[in-house]
């Protein structure tokens, strides 16, 4: 019993410093909604409080009454009435506080158009297709699955989808919005602390819904900058022959029919952009780790993973299997 | 209360009514993700023709084209993947531009689902390209179910009616049965 | 089933379960299964959509069960994510269109007309066709469901996601096409009940003496009057999309997904009060006897239903805070998603308050309502946390919503429903259940759900989305799903406590006699069960609580024995204003719902099924309302 409530304990002080908690903000946005979150407590859990008293009050005193049925003192009656009338002013004040309250902090949410990194991201079943957006095209690139945020820098986010209706939600970080088809929405970031966080699909997608993920890495200044030139750039060319072997495999099959690796043949949009798959720490929205032996359980049989994902499961032959995780993983 | 019958026509309508809906399961419902243990494979050989020395003219169909062509599922995912891998380009929506139609009755290389899979693996002269190789096998099917469904040659209770993109078609559900003619179309 | 008939204590007068053998012969039924299928008395209809709705809620308790047990571990292998979307999508499903609403109604088709002290529900034959049309369409879905073709997009099916290109097959086509069946159901009931309780009351039941309970299932009655053809025009243009290449919800030619959001919610937020208004009719009616007064400010309890009635159509965009609408916009519906907590504390202080200066007998109806007020104003107070729009884009679509709507749901709609079958228990039967089954029923149910929901509280807001099929190893939600699932064995439990109370109360309860609870209102003036004529003679009422009276109460003579005669009243004051025929046993009911389950199935698979389905229905239609001599409802002028 002492040993369940000690690992409860312990449980909840790991989850509370968690990576996908909205108890735990690191953006001024969560902080904001953190901030409404405790004066919800402060004004609702007394109020529950008042009433459960209220009822034990009410019960034990009706205990002892030897009125009989029917017999109403109109004298208690009457108080009874002011009392009503009280206990309505009291609520609508509790509510008018918390109405009032609720405002302030949502007008905090609504994006500034003065973000100094722009993002869009298109939701797809079941990834997240991430474009860092810039005035000059040059300075644009494609990743998936992961963001790198600047710290104490507005990022401003382009919610969009490609299929069904998903929701971009970072607990540590803000509020969800909806990517509904047919519409843009957005939602805007400052991180206070650097770090990493979860974030994870909020709105019923399909199949795959409870594995669509993505991480989201808080950056210093200099950090955030190394990453987004080294992802500007085209993939590292194969050093060896194995992964030439890896390269050619994947130019030549079905792995181009869907993905891009920026300075090989292979160009498509329908799956995620791969130029910089090893410099990701997951793979599959979030699903799996990414390293050697995930990766070519991933490859030999995606359908095992994730049931119902969209990359089909393809008859690989070992050795080209090898090369080919050997060519992913040297994608830094 | 409520148990109070148990009357042999209570259980006679139950019956009757589970083994009716008993048509609505199955086959169209069932969603093979992968194909297991073995993955899927394509036909080794298909004849393009439907001619035969000596007069028979009917050869032994695969039997997967049957299930594919049926499967609610399969012919929605060859929709998404008509679109991702760009048949349009020359296909236009169905009703074709630099490729031929595929909502039409006529077929050059042979409408059945065997022999659309056939000419999707191995492309076709003029310009189809050989996509086997590069397309998964069980895709391969997909795609040519749903391009079965684009000549109204599929049940209609397992096809899809609309896409989410601007309509093109007629919805897929209203699609008016075209078999494949009997002889290939001739070149003008 | 009940071998002897209950014999009535012997200090309650007779007359009014005493009636002569010719009407009892009029008020009759065929025998038999005959009798069963063609019956138009609302206490057989009332009693058989309780036990079929009590079928779907276990039936959809064994559903969540199935989901608990799956998510108790994390990466837990027991279903895949196709069964298990199918399961929670058959879980909401049948709890909020088979389980939730129907029953509310099927107790108000038993209680309404003998609380309103008449002899049978406005539109007998319409209440058997409702029947019928819920059965077949509840049937329906689970036979879908168990060949695989079970809905599968959630409860309330968002589109894109429900339409064809991403919903392949007839899943969804099945769960549109019941929401139909469904609200045909639900709308016949709602249009007998406001007949019934505006035009049938006893004379001098005015409006103001009117019990609670007939208050809140008129209120009802009109939301749903209101509510649901808005479901069934989003379900409607669902089906044409599917079946027919409609655009309605595609948003590249013209329509917008958020408009099934819309039409769906402004449908689904009632929806809740239709469950939930109800109940507070039962709480008042248990409070009223158990406290042995009046309820405390009537009038105030009066309005706090009426407005609770009007607000709750005005708060459907807090569902659809995260999607992106204009924040002026989001900030009404914040504030009218508050308001509508205050009639709810006018109430919870009224019945608090009767309580308290009553003499009340804590048995099992009041510890259910007493688990009402510990449940249901938690779950209010989360609610009020929903309200708010920031909060709300945190808490939205995870777990925590899962908790605040089973705290509203079970506490405040559930709960009060078990406290009204363990009091109206022994009017149904004249039986009574066991008070010792029914206090573990109680402790195991309250404990059980504490367990099983508080815990998803935390678990939304550390970050568990809602809806999904399993869950990482290491995000630290293990403990807290595991505890959420023993909760959901235990109330899983209690369920059985439940159900061998009844069957053990039905072959060898103790005998109820007319009045047990020493209750106020009219159906406690009859006998338990009562006959199929309800009174022997129309009762007149003169005062809120008309059993509480010292002298016996009186009662109207005039009415017809040999045929099935009602007294029809004025809408406010009850004045006796004329007798009116009701039809006598058909089964033309049971003929038009069939050939309406023909039109709906057939046309989940073609559009031709409107048009071939609608010719059996317009045949057995017509001969239903063909009009007869029998059940002309103009006979003769007033008579008293």
């Amino acid at each position: 019993m002492i040993g369940a409530l000690q690992t409860a304990a312990r449980l909840h002080a790991a989850a509370l410093a968690d990576v996908q908690s909205a108890l735990d903000p690191a953006a001024d946005q969560a902080q904001a909604i953190d901030g409404i979150w405790h004066l919800m407590l402060w004004v609702c859990v007394p109020m529950y409080l008042l009433v459960m008293a209220a009822l034990a009050f009410v019960v034990w005193r009706a205990r002892r009454q030897r009125r009989e049925r029917g017999d109403v003192a109109t004298a208690s009656e009457g108080s009874l009435y002011n009392g009503l009338g009280i206990w309505v002013v009291v609520v609508m004040l509790g509510l008018t506080v918390l109405t009032t309250a609720s405002y302030l902090v949502d007008r905090k949410l609504i994006p500034a158009q003065d973000a100094q990194v722009k993002i869009r991201i298109t939701a797809k079943q079941w990834w997240w297709q991430v474009e860092y957006l810039n005035d000059d095209p040059s300075q644009q690139f494609m990743t998936a699955n992961e963001l790198h945020l600047p710290l104490a820098q507005k990022t401003h986010v382009e919610l969009r989808s490609d299929d069904v209706i998903h929701s971009f939600w970072v607990p540590n970080l803000s509020g969800k919005r909806d990517m509904i088809p047919g519409r843009v929405n957005q939602i805007e970031l400052t991180p206070r602390r650097a770090g990493k966080y979860r974030g994870t699909c909020a709105e019923f997608c399909g199949l795959q819904h409870a594995k669509m993920s993505l991480l989201v890495y808080v950056d210093e200044e200099k950090n955030f900058a190394s990453w987004r030139s080294a992802q500007l750039g085209a993939a590292p060319s194969p050093g060896s022959e194995v992964l030439e072997h890896g390269k050619r495999y994947f130019e030549t099959t079905t792995c181009a029919m869907c993905h891009t690796i920026n300075g090989t043949t292979a160009h498509s949009l329908a799956g995620p952009d791969l130029t910089h798959l090893a410099s990701r720490s997951t793979i599959a929205a979030g699903a799996l780790p990414l390293n050697a032996g995930s990766l070519a359980a991933w490859l030999s049989d995606p359908q095992r993973q994730k049931p119902g994902t969209n990359m089909p499961t393809i008859d690989i032959e070992p050795d080209d299997l090898n090369a080919l995780v050997a060519y992913l993983l040297s994608l830094k | 209360m409520c148990l109070r019958f148990r009357h042999p026509d209570y259980r006679a309508l139950l019956a009757l009514l589970l083994a009716s809906l008993a048509l609505v399961g199955c086959e169209r419902e069932r969603r093979e993700y992968s194909t297991q243990p073995l993955p899927e494979t394509t036909p080794a050989t298909i004849a393009v023709s439907s001619l035969r020395p000596g007069g028979a003219a009917t050869f032994a169909a695969d039997p997967r084209g049957s299930h594919y062509q049926r499967n609610a599922y399969d012919i929605n995912q060859g929709e998404r993947m008509f679109r991702w891998f760009n048949c349009n380009g020359c296909h236009g929506s169905g009703g074709g531009d630099i490729g031929p139609a595929l909502m039409d009755a006529q077929w050059r290389y042979g409408g059945s689902i065997d022999q659309i899979v056939a000419s999707i693996v191995q492309g076709r002269p003029d310009g189809m390209p050989a996509f086997g190789g590069k397309i998964p096998p069980q895709q391969i099917w997909q795609l040519a179910a749903y391009v079965r469904a684009l000549s109204g040659n599929v049940p209609k209770d397992a096809a899809p009616s609309r896409s989410d993109t601007i309509s093109n078609t007629p919805p897929l559900t209203r699609m008016p049965e075209q078999p494949p003619a009997s002889e290939p179309a001739r070149h003008p | 089933m009940a071998t002897r008939k209950p014999q009535p204590a012997p200090d309650v007068p007779q007359h009014f379960s005493d009636g002569s053998d010719e009407l009892a012969r009029t008020w009759a039924d065929a025998p038999g299964f005959w009798g069963w299928l063609t019956t138009v008395d609302h206490k057989r209809i009332g009693r058989r959509y309780i036990c079929t709705g009590m079928v779907f809620f276990v039936l959809a308790g064994i559903l969540a069960l199935a989901m608990r047990t799956q998510l108790a571990r994390p990466e837990n292998g027991l279903m895949g994510p196709d069964r298990y979307n199918q399961l929670f999508s058959m879980h909401g499903t049948t709890m909020m269109f088979l389980f939730a609403v129907p029953i509310m109604e099927a107790v108000a088709v038993y209680v309404v007309p003998l609380m309103c002290g008449t002899r049978n529900i406005a539109f007998p034959r319409l209440n058997a066709f409702s029947y019928w049309v819920y059965l077949f369409g509840g049937v329906m879905i689970w036979i879908a469901f168990a060949m695989n073709v079970g809905p599968e997009t959630g409860w309330f099916s968002y589109v894109p996601l429900a339409n064809s290109d991403y919903s392949p097959g007839k899943r969804t086509d099945f769960w549109a096409q019941m929401i139909t069946f469904t609200e045909v159901a639900a709308l016949a009931v709602a249009v007998e009940l406001v007949a019934t309780i505006l035009k049938t009351r006893a004379p001098g039941m005015t409006l103001a003496r009117m019990p609670l309970f007939l208050w809140s299932m008129l209120i009802t009655s009109f939301m749903v009057i209101f509510a649901m053809p808005s479901v069934m025009l989003a379900s409607t243009f669902l089906i044409t999309d599917r079946l027919v290449g409609t655009h309605f919800y595609n948003p590249a030619d013209g329509g917008d997904a958020l408009l099934w959001q819309h039409l769906f919610w402004f449908f689904g937020h009632p929806e809740v009060y239709i469950i939930f208004v109800p109940a507070l009719g039962m709480i008042s009616s248990i409070v009223e006897t158990f406290s042995r007064r009046a309820v405390f400010a009537h009038t105030a309890m009066v309005l706090a239903l009426v407005t609770t009635g009007f607000f709750a159509f005005g708060l459907w965009v807090h569902h659809m805070f995260a999607t992106g609408l204009p924040a002026l916009g989001n900030s009404f519906y914040t504030a009218a998603s508050m308001v509508i907590a205050i009639p709810s504390a006018v109430q919870v202080f009224s019945w608090l308050a009767t309580i308290g200066t009553g003499k009340p007998k804590f048995a099992t109806p009041l510890l259910f309502v007493l688990g009402f007020f510990a449940i249901f104003v938690l779950g209010g107070l989360t609610g009020v946390m929903l309200a708010s729009v920031p909060l709300d884009l945190q808490v939205h679509d995870t777990y925590f919503v899962v908790a605040h709507f089973h705290y509203v749901l079970i506490g405040g709609a559930v709960f009060p429903l078990f406290g009204a079958f363990y009091y109206w228990f022994p009017k149904f039967t004249g039986r009574r259940l066991s008070e010792t089954a029914g206090k573990w029923n109680f402790w195991l149910f309250f404990i059980g759900f504490n367990v099983t929901f508080f815990p998803m509280h935390y678990l939304g807001l550390i970050g568990m989305p809602r809806r999904v099929y399993t869950y990482p190893v290491d995000m630290g939600w293990d403990l807290w799903n595991l505890i959420a699932t023993i909760g959901a064995y235990l109330i899983a439990i209690s369920a059985l406590v439940f159900v061998v109370n009844v069957v053990r109360a039905l072959r060898s309860g103790e005998p109820a006699g007319d009045n047990p609870w020493d209750a106020p209102s009219l159906e406690w003036a009859t006998a338990s069960p009562p006959p199929a004529y309800n009174f022997a003679a129309i009762p007149r009422v003169d005062s809120a609580t008309p059993l509480w009276s010292d002298n016996d109460l009186p009662a109207l003579s005039g009415l017809r024995s040999d045929r099935r005669e009602i007294l029809l009243t004025t809408a406010t004051d009850a004045d006796p204003q004329i007798t009116w025929g009701l039809p006598k046993p058909s089964s033309w009911p049971l003929w038009s719902a069939i050939a309406l389950t023909v039109l709906f199935i057939w046309s989940i698979f073609s559009p031709w099924g409107v048009v071939w389905g609608a010719i059996p229905l317009a045949v057995a239609l017509t001969i239903w309302f063909w009009p007869s001599p029998d059940d002309r409802g103009l006979i003769s002028e007033k008579s008293r």
